[in-house]
């Protein structure tokens, strides 16, 4: 008992440290540096701080979450759905699983040249390249997660007799809601790969446009800056999707704790 | 009022694969409680998910009040063997037990009612508010059973509805089951491997034999009412009864008259 927890705390001891090791030896690696390219993180970090707080939040960060909130919630509001229908018939997804996979396969940034061609260089477009990429990590984990519903469960629904609206709200979606997570997960950081190249392809503002039009001024200390900030706000989003996933599964994670325990 | 007549079911490409059910003809009257017992893997589950109507037989024909049972009927209800894989985890016992009512057409407040009286009947109108999976298997068993009993079925049909507890809390599973039948007068037919539980609950016990299952043996079963678990299981016609399901199961011939009262009694369950 002592020992493991010694053991965890040294766990947490060493997650801590470790990163803040690694920025000291960055800090003193770099303190004299003179090369253009890796400019001393002292340089770097009084950079941040003038461009991130909080002069260029309202102006990039803003509208980069926004567009992938929009992408990320409209991708959420197509998938899910249309998981739980292909899910209902065999021949549905026959008919449906060759183009599924044909886009799936289509790298979301091989379509911005049509996006631009269709919608303009505006939000619309990269707000729907967004939900382009997330759609199918959460389509297929819905699916999955429906087909691996427990038999017990099917036979209790039917015997129950539940309405279609209860059979898929209150068994079908919560049941799946495990693997959805795992595509939601992946999603998250696909649709921020997606914010941030259709940001430096054409766009006035957001962090991708941002760090490119540092790069491209030659104001290095300023393109680390807005990296930096792109890692931590892909940081920061998946803490949070951890958060709700704690909140909402909280039912999955103690039913297979006590299916364990008993 | 549930009548099997000639039932068979097989598995696999045209029904040539396994047989399950070789070919099973019995009946269920109005408020009788049927046992129907058999060697482990004799093919009982197969029989109950195809009465239920969750499968459909081979040949023969399952009628419910002279209806052609196709799909499980709105007046029956399932109680699985598997209650923590039928239960739903991300639901209280209270929104569990409402569940089946929701479709039903009725208000909030019968709802409510309902779902109270049903969690009563099996001693858990405390724990509503609770999850399925902070509760001991034999709890959870009885949230299983509050939901079958809240939309008062006319049937309940029971797969090995206790073989996943505890000896105890099985014996005080069986009378709850005796009691929600006096409180509720429902018919039930109830799945079991276990020989000494069958006689003890059944009006009726139907011997199966092994698959693909046949009827061996209907028998009736005039113990006296109230059952207790150490009155009735004390009485010779229990052990005489036991012991009659027992050879039966296993194949064995019936002894002379004089060895019948050395039947030993306390053999371990199947």
């Amino acid at each position: 008992m002592i020992a493991r927890a010694l053991r965890s705390r040294l766990g947490l001891i060493l997650e801590v440290t470790v990163p803040l090791a690694i920025v000291a030896a960055w800090w003193i690696a770099s303190a004299g540096s003179t090369s253009f390219f890796f400019p001393p993180l002292s340089e770097i970090l009084d950079s941040f701080r003038e461009t991130w707080l909080f002069s260029h939040v309202a102006s990039d960060v803003v509208p980069s979450m926004l567009r992938l909130a929009a992408g990320f919630a409209i991708a959420i509001a197509i998938a899910v759905p249309l998981g739980v229908l292909l899910s209902q018939s065999k021949l549905l997804w026959r008919a449906a699983e060759p183009i599924v996979e044909f886009l799936r396969a289509l790298p979301g940034p091989a379509l911005i040249p049509l996006g631009i061609v269709l919608i303009g260089i505006g939000s619309g477009m990269k707000i729907a390249l967004i939900a382009f990429g997330c759609l199918f990590p959460i389509l297929l984990t819905t699916m999955d997660g429906v087909a691996s519903i427990d038999p017990v469960l099917r036979d209790t629904v039917r015997v129950l007799r539940l309405s279609r609206r209860d059979r898929i709200m209150r068994v079908i979606v919560p049941a799946a809601l495990p693997q959805i997570f795992a595509g939601l997960r992946t999603s998250l950081a696909l649709g921020l790969i997606m914010v941030v190249i259709s940001e430096m392809v054409a766009s006035e503002n957001g962090v991708g446009y941002f760090v490119l039009s540092a790069q491209r001024s030659f104001d290095l200390p300023a393109m680390w800056a807005g990296t930096l900030m792109i890692g931590l706000l892909g940081y920061a989003l998946s803490g949070l999707l951890t958060l709700v996933e704690r909140r909402l599964l909280r039912w999955h994670r103690a039913s297979k704790a006590s299916a364990l325990s008993s | 009022m549930l009548d099997i007549q000639n039932l068979a079911k097989s598995y696999g490409k045209d029904g040539d694969g396994t047989a399950a059910i070789g070919d099973v003809t019995f009946s269920v009257a109005e408020g009788e409680l049927v046992v129907v017992v058999g060697p482990s893997g004799c093919g009982k589950t197969t029989l109950l998910r195809t009465i239920s109507g969750l499968l459909r037989p081979t040949s023969g024909s399952v009628t419910l009040r002279g209806r052609p049972v196709t799909e499980p009927p709105a007046e029956m209800a399932v109680v699985f063997q598997d209650y923590a894989r039928s239960l739903m985890p991300w639901l209280t016992v209270a929104d569990n037990v409402t569940l089946p009512l929701r479709n039903k057409g009725m208000s909030k407040a019968d709802c409510r009612a309902a779902m109270e009286k049903a969690l009563a009947s099996v001693d858990l109108e405390r724990f509503g508010d609770r999850y399925p999976w902070e509760l001991s298997g034999g709890m959870q068993q009885r949230v299983a059973i509050a939901r079958a009993l809240a939309y008062e079925p006319q049937i309940l049909l029971m797969d090995e509805p206790f073989a996943s507890v505890d000896a105890q809390t099985r014996a005080d599973l069986e009378d709850l089951v005796l009691e929600i039948r006096e409180q509720y007068g429902m018919t039930i037919v109830l799945v079991t491997h276990d020989i000494d539980e069958s006689v003890y609950l059944g009006d009726r016990v139907v011997v199966l034999t092994r698959r693909p299952s046949t009827v061996l043996e209907s028998l009736t079963i005039d113990l006296p009412s109230p059952r207790d678990q150490i009155e009735t299981k004390q009485l010779p016609a229990f052990a005489h009864l036991r012991a009659h399901v027992y050879r039966a199961i296993r194949n064995r011939p019936e002894p002379a008259a004089a060895d019948l009262a050395l039947t030993p009694a306390h053999e371990g369950r199947a």
